[in-house]
């Protein structure tokens, strides 16, 4: 659980980031979205003390993050950053071992660690530990940025724009990998990002941040029925909406009975993909299958219009 | 062509330990450039003691150099020390524009003759290039990098001998190469206030009117900074290499 409260950041005159509070409840996503220049990566930044906070508390489990020495507490946390920031001069291995070496674990601890993450990033351990970053394509460089950032296994994780500088495809498949690591490790993940597509795909929750204020914490759902202010409006853009509110709903949740012909889509799939699959294959319903493959009812435009449809 | 290259190096290398150990062999060669009857070849001392004592005062010059200008640069490079920047670039600054030989006039009434005052001269001299490749390494280090590694916990000390001196490195060696190659040439006229370097030869060259002792010292000294140079500068291009630069 991290308690942000009452939080403010002045640089002399400009208050960066103004009374901000937010409690976001363990092992979730909270998404910081807001244009530049709107206080998210301070706010973010506070959390791990990188900045200071003028005023307010920010509180890890019950704990004040002013307890520890700051570069102890940034030990605990886990960070990523956008251009990943790895260190030229030292091998892919001894990046990602950079914080465990600093806390002190056993060699034997490190090697097995790196060799985990290598792993779970689909990374060969053999092939990639002994290589240098510069060796590495932008979508390498940025899983080992994260696996970096988990490798003391932190329960905490702070991400500022991790994928700001990857290509599309690249981009989709590192937010989906996320998402993964994150029920893997059940970490805490707090991430800022620009980008409302990327906000939708990986929140639990999302702040929106404008001039230094949160505008609106809800659920994605939430707010896209039920947008604070004319700015959120804006941000999700409103010929967006009802696309997004399929695209955060996975297809189990609109199943009806009934038989469908052709090829079934997996329960697991967005509406969102639904939608696009029925409207491209011109048919009205498509039969639905779990993931072992089972068909268990079947899904309809009929169906998908009324769930896009938004409060009236 | 970097086979040739090494090559041709390692030719001048072989051609200098030679001519260090068995200056004789060369006489034929050296020959036409003096009158009738005078030496050929240096006759006042040994060549290849000369040479590791010029080598020895120019390496003793140097590294108090690097040490002091690197610690300068380290200093005013932290939040701490910021201010201290404008003094410390004056400082080094003097050391440079202050010619050498003016530093060995007002030197030896203090020190005396002999190795010291060249010291002293060479050590101001060679700041600096030192200080100021120092100072762009450790000033121009990628932000990303940075913030990652005060992110990942880093304090104060471990992310300036973990980060920001490894990769300044390739920088600050530059540094050192110019301070190397200023003052083995610069050492030379130590030998004007009777500091043992290879200036003697030149010297001795040109008060008895002996065009082949000048040679011999100037190309010893030329060949030894070429070298060293050379060297050097592989050395910081392998440590960019691994760097990805």
């Amino acid at each position: 659980m991290i308690e942000i409260e009452n939080i403010t950041k002045r640089y002399g005159e400009s208050t960066v980031v103004d009374d901000v509070s937010l409690t976001i409840a363990p092992r979730t996503v909270t998404v910081v979205v807001g244009t530049s220049g709107s206080g998210k990566t301070t706010l973010l930044r506070m959390v791990n003390r990188l900045v200071e906070p003028t005023s307010g508390a920010i509180r890890l489990d019950g704990e004040d993050n002013r307890s520890l020495p700051g570069y102890e507490l940034r030990r605990r946390i886990g960070y990523a950053i956008q251009g990943h920031g790895l260190f030229p001069h030292r091998t892919v291995a001894e990046n990602i071992a950079t914080v465990p070496t600093l806390l002190g674990w056993e060699r034997a601890r490190i090697d097995a660690k790196v060799e985990e993450l290598l792993s779970l990033f689909q990374l060969d351990p053999a092939a990639f530990g002994p290589r240098f970053p510069h060796e590495l394509s932008g979508g390498q460089q940025q899983r080992v940025g994260v696996a970096r950032a988990l490798a003391a296994e932190p329960k905490v994780l702070l991400m500022d724009e991790p994928f700001g500088a990857l290509d599309p495809i690249i981009r989709a498949k590192a937010q989906d990998d996320l998402l993964a690591i994150q029920k893997h490790f059940q970490t805490t993940i707090i991430l800022v990002t620009h980008d409302m597509e990327e906000a939708f795909h990986l929140a639990d929750r999302i702040a929106v941040m404008d001039k230094g204020k949160v505008v609106q914490y809800a659920t994605p759902t939430e707010m896209l029925l039920k947008p604070a202010t004319p700015f959120v409006e804006s941000l999700i853009g409103a010929g967006e909406r009802p696309y997004r509110l399929l695209a955060i709903a996975p297809v189990s949740s609109a199943v009806e009975p009934g038989h469908a012909e052709g090829v079934a889509i997996s329960s697991a799939a967005s509406q969102r993909e639904a939608l696009a699959e029925l409207l491209w294959s011109g048919r009205d319903a498509l039969p639905v299958a779990d993931p072992d493959g089972a068909v268990i009812g079947k899904v309809s435009l009929e169906g998908l219009a009324k769930r896009a449809a938004g409060p009236t | 062509m970097p086979k040739l290259a090494t090559l041709i190096r390692v030719a001048v290398f072989l051609l200098l330990v030679a001519f260090l150990l068995q200056p004789h062999w060369f006489e034929p060669l050296l020959r036409p450039l003096v009158q009738d009857n005078a030496p050929v070849i240096y006759n006042q001392g040994s060549l290849l003691q000369l040479t590791f004592l010029h080598l020895r005062t120019v390496a003793l010059a140097v590294a108090a150099a690097a040490l002091v200008a690197l610690a300068l640069a380290i200093l005013v490079t932290r939040a701490s020390g910021a201010e201290f920047l404008p003094l410390s670039r004056s400082l080094v600054n003097i050391g440079q524009t202050f010619p050498p030989v003016a530093v060995l006039a007002l030197a030896v009434p203090i020190f005396g003759f002999g190795e010291k005052p060249t010291l002293i001269a060479l050590f101001l001299y060679g700041l600096l290039p030192i200080f100021e490749n120092a100072l762009t390494g450790l000033t121009t280090l990628p932000p990303s990098v940075m913030e990652a590694a005060r992110g990942a916990g880093m304090t104060g000390g471990q992310r300036l001998l973990k980060v920001e001196l490894p990769l300044a490195m390739p920088v600050i060696l530059a540094g050192i190469r110019l301070s190397v190659v200023i003052s083995l040439a610069t050492a030379t006229i130590g030998s004007t206030v009777a500091a043992k370097t290879l200036g003697e030869v030149i010297i001795a060259g040109l008060q008895s009117n002996n065009l082949s002792f000048v040679v011999q010292g100037g190309l010893i000294v030329a060949t030894l900074a070429v070298l060293l140079h050379d060297g050097l500068q592989a050395a910081e291009r392998r440590l960019a290499a691994r760097m990805g630069r």
